[in-house]
């Protein structure tokens, strides 16, 4: 079946090819029947793209090493779930998800727009052909997911051990989805410039699709932390890696445009800006994938894929070259339609919140591609750390967090000083609250943290203060019970009340971020069994070693030859709070100097995290066990020199006993982070808040069904003039 | 298999081709009356019936938020009543515009908000 796949690329290639032409071809002639068939290139694309990826994944799912890719990632003995997601974990089945997304989202996003935006989505639909045609031209020229081996080997490598995480499983489909989303705006936002129609039409097609991208991106970013701080050995949830940051940057970007985009509809206004963010977010996705493909940079999570730097970059200067001249040569049709009434508004806010975050991106943008153009420049490669980021993005963030508290009590258009005075009373009096609280308790030396807590209160009581009016004024109008008057406030109003959820998402996510970053106590040192660590308030006892061997008795799946770890004992005061499982699995290489024995566990070691998760505080461990003493390489040696590949697992067990008996000191890292949680909780209230306001009031059906008729459309005027 | 896959290449090539030129049919069993009659690709009464509508929307959101907003104590009444009697006449004045082009206006994605 990989000639089938070869075939369907093939074919894909040459359906976008002909989809771009016909696309172009038929919107500047005006021959309808041209865009359609065009657009049926996309429905087409993702049909045969579906068609191939199914085709990769049985193949995973068979264990046909056959295919070198699935020879590369997979195994026999990998557990079935990771043995699915394993098509993505190569470079050329991470490609071929990329192409098969953003042809599932081209086909929606061109379906729900089949009967209006002619012109503009005919122009859009060339571009997202363009799109899926560099992609798949990638995998037929230089990356093939369906490249095969005869005669096929009768094993696999396994998938990588840093991979063996469910949420890292996840990661690639919900990031791609955002990267692939991303390009839709930027497709239907060229579409408009190119068909000089850049009115507000195109704003509200494509918004759900910016929205969607936003909240996917931030699902996959909010992921890849968590994967980081649950498997990373090194406690963080976040590294500034080159990685992380490009997918950062246009959800920065695209946060900018969901906020300005609002401006635009109600008040005709930042069109230039509007279409710039939207073009930058577009383009940004394609450098974050740019960043993972090319291995330009180091990280951790790259492919390392060099040869695909040059298509890359040339994409990416395109897209650039293309953005500047559409808007430079529409700038006349991009005219503001009003002016700003006041400073004093919503409007001027959201102005400075976009300005901030694209600030944020910015010094994100140059800090981590410094070391290109270092490069590019000195010849010499330069490079940036955390201290650099954290120096010019705190400041940022906290006059984000705090225009988000600011903005929800400021009205649109204009508003009085003595409105604004009144409505900022309570947030500012939960603010100074928390600080008199905060001082008081003593944490005074840590001002930015206090900063943010600070606004992080002041965003709830804005945001509570805006609920509580907005359900009385809804039970004086309606009459009704209070809980039915605040549900019945969100569903009519769902865009408002939706985005004050994302906000408080966002301040109790920065909360935690401040406290876990500027109170964690950490401990980093060697203990032999019956010692003791202290990490904060916590004391932390290595009770004794574990050493667990072959896969079938690894719990977790994680397919390691050997795990050595230890039983630690958490007390705090004497009271015990936890008993921890750290390990380091040890897996099998594949180079044969090792020797029989050695080659079993002489592939990279992956650190097991244990953790006891709170409300109030995580406490996080990880061992490094000493594998390099004198009595176990002993055993190595003599297990290389006598027995063969076949019986070598005996000394395996002779080594667990071996560190049972006599076990080293192994080093441990202990973290005490408070409100590490609160991260991850805010991080779902934002995805909450965002499904809210994105979801459609009359359901999803209506979105897909054009409701027809002059009585309809009527009776929706009379209704859309009642009061709200 | 190589015969198999020849055969469900072949198969999945029609299927494209009969997807693709789906439209072409459709247009010469009209018998090219759609073609002339559309120079362009859509009607301008069309472009400017869908720009209407969006921004029809766009006034009906805006009365709205003016309203909670006066309701929930951000604008004075003074500037509220300034506000939405401005705002209503613009939404009059769309709606005006929309029933002059006559013909079916219709919902794009049939929602308010």
């Amino acid at each position: 079946m990989a000639g089938l796949g070869r075939a369907c690329l093939l074919l894909a290639l040459a359906v976008c090819v002909y989809g771009i032409g016909a696309s172009l071809y038929g919107v500047r002639t005006g021959r309808v029947e041209l865009s359609e068939s065009g657009r049926r290139s996309v429905y087409s694309l993702a049909g045969i793209l579906t068609i191939a990826f199914a085709i990769l994944e049985i193949a995973f799912l068979r264990n046909n090493f056959a295919f070198n890719t699935v020879a590369d990632t997979s195994s026999r003995t990998t557990p079935m779930f990771y043995r699915a997601a394993a098509v993505w974990s190569s470079q050329e089945g991470s490609l071929l998800l990329w192409a098969w997304l953003l042809s599932l989202w081209s086909s929606l996003a061109l379906f729900l727009t089949r009967r209006r935006l002619r012109d503009v989505a005919a122009y859009a639909q060339a571009i997202l052909l363009g799109f899926g045609g560099f992609f798949i031209a990638l995998m037929v020229f230089y990356a093939q997911p369906f490249a095969t081996t005869s005669p096929a080997p009768l094993e696999g490598a396994g998938l990588d051990p840093l991979l063996r995480f469910p949420t890292m499983m996840i990661h690639p489909p919900m990031l791609y989805s955002g990267y692939t989303l991303c390009t839709i705006p930027l497709a239907f936002g060229m579409g408009a410039l190119l068909a000089r129609r850049v009115d507000a039409d195109w704003i509200r097609a494509i918004r759900r699709f910016a929205f969607a991208a936003w909240l996917f991106l931030g699902i996959g970013i909010l992921l890849g932390a968590r994967w980081s701080y649950s498997e990373l050995g090194w406690g963080g949830y976040w590294g500034w890696d080159a990685v992380e940051n490009a997918s950062l940057m246009p959800w920065l970007t695209g946060t900018a445009f969901l906020h300005s985009l609002m401006i635009q509809e109600k008040r005709g206004m930042l069109k230039v800006w509007n279409v710039s963010l939207v073009l930058a977010t577009g383009t940004l996705a394609i450098m974050g994938t740019f960043l993972v493909r090319s291995g330009v940079l180091n990280s951790i999570h790259a492919f390392g894929g060099a040869t695909l730097g040059v298509p890359f970059v040339c994409l990416i200067a395109v897209l650039i070259a293309g953005s500047i001249y559409l808007v430079v040569t529409r700038r006349d049709m991009l005219r503001s339609e009003h002016r700003l009434d006041s400073l004093l508004s919503r409007e001027s806010i959201f102005l400075a919140n976009n300005l901030v975050l694209v600030g944020l991106c910015f010094v994100i943008f140059w800090g981590t591609y410094f070391p290109l153009i270092s490069e590019a420049l000195t010849g010499q490669e330069a490079s940036v750390g955390p201290p650099w980021f954290d120096r010019y993005t705190v400041p940022l963030a906290l006059i984000l967090v705090l225009l988000s508290g600011v903005g929800p009590v400021i009205a649109w258009r204009r508003a009085t000083l003595a409105n604004a005075r009144r409505n900022f009373l309570a947030p500012a009096a939960v603010a100074l609250l928390t600080l008199i609280a905060l001082v008081g308790a003593g944490v005074a030396d840590k001002p930015f943290a206090i900063a943010m807590f600070c606004c992080g209160a002041f965003v709830f009581g804005s945001i509570g203060q805006e609920f509580f009016r907005g359900a009385r004024a809804r039970r004086a109008m309606a009459g009704e019970a209070a809980p039915i008057a605040l549900v019945a406030l969100v569903q009519r109003n769902r865009r408002r009340y939706g985005g004050y959820i994302v906000h408080i998402g966002m301040a109790v996510l920065f909360i935690g971020v401040a406290a876990s970053s500027s109170f964690q106590h950490a401990s980093e040192l060697g203990l032999s069994p019956g010692q003791s660590t202290r990490a904060g308030a916590y004391t932390v006892r290595y009770v004794r070693p574990t050493a667990t061997i072959t896969p079938k008795y690894d719990a977790a799946h994680t397919g390691s030859t050997l795990s050595l770890g230890a039983v630690l004992d958490v007390t705090k005061h004497g009271r015990h709070v936890a008993t921890l499982y750290p390990s380091e699995g040890y897996y099998a290489s594949d180079e044969p100097s090792r020797g029989s024995v050695g080659s079993l566990i002489g592939g990279q070691p992956v650190s097991h995290v244990a953790m006891d998760a709170g409300v109030t505080r995580d406490v996080w461990t990880a061992i490094e066990p000493d594998i390099e003493t004198p009595a176990l390489k002993r055993i190595v040696q003599v297990g290389n020199r006598t027995l063969p590949p076949e019986e070598a697992e005996v000394a395996i067990g002779y080594l667990a006993r071996a560190y049972l008996a006599h076990p080293p000191q192994a080093q441990f890292h202990v973290i005490v982070s408070p409100l590490v949680m609160w991260i991850w909780i805010g991080g779902l209230i934002v995805g909450g808040g965002g499904l809210i306001a994105i979801w459609p009031a009359g359901g999803w059906a209506a979105v897909f069904v054009r409701r027809r008729g002059r009585a309809r459309s009527r009776a929706r005027a009379a209704q859309g003039l009642q009061r709200a | 298999m190589n015969i198999l896959v020849a055969i469900l290449t072949l198969v999945l090539c029609g299927a494209v081709l009969v997807v693709l030129s789906a439209p072409f049919r459709a247009a010469r069993s009209r018998a090219g009356s759609t073609a002339a009659a559309h120079p362009r690709s859509e009607p301008d009464a069309v472009l400017e019936r869908d720009e209407l509508e969006a921004a029809r929307e766009a006034k009906y959101r805006e009365i709205r938020d003016a309203e909670l907003d006066y309701r929930t104590g951000k604008l004075s009444r003074e500037d509220y009543e300034a506000i939405d009697g401005a705002l209503r006449g613009e939404a009059v004045e769309i709606l005006n515009r929309l029933a002059a082009l006559g013909g079916e206006p219709a919902d794009a994605d049939g929602e308010p908000d």
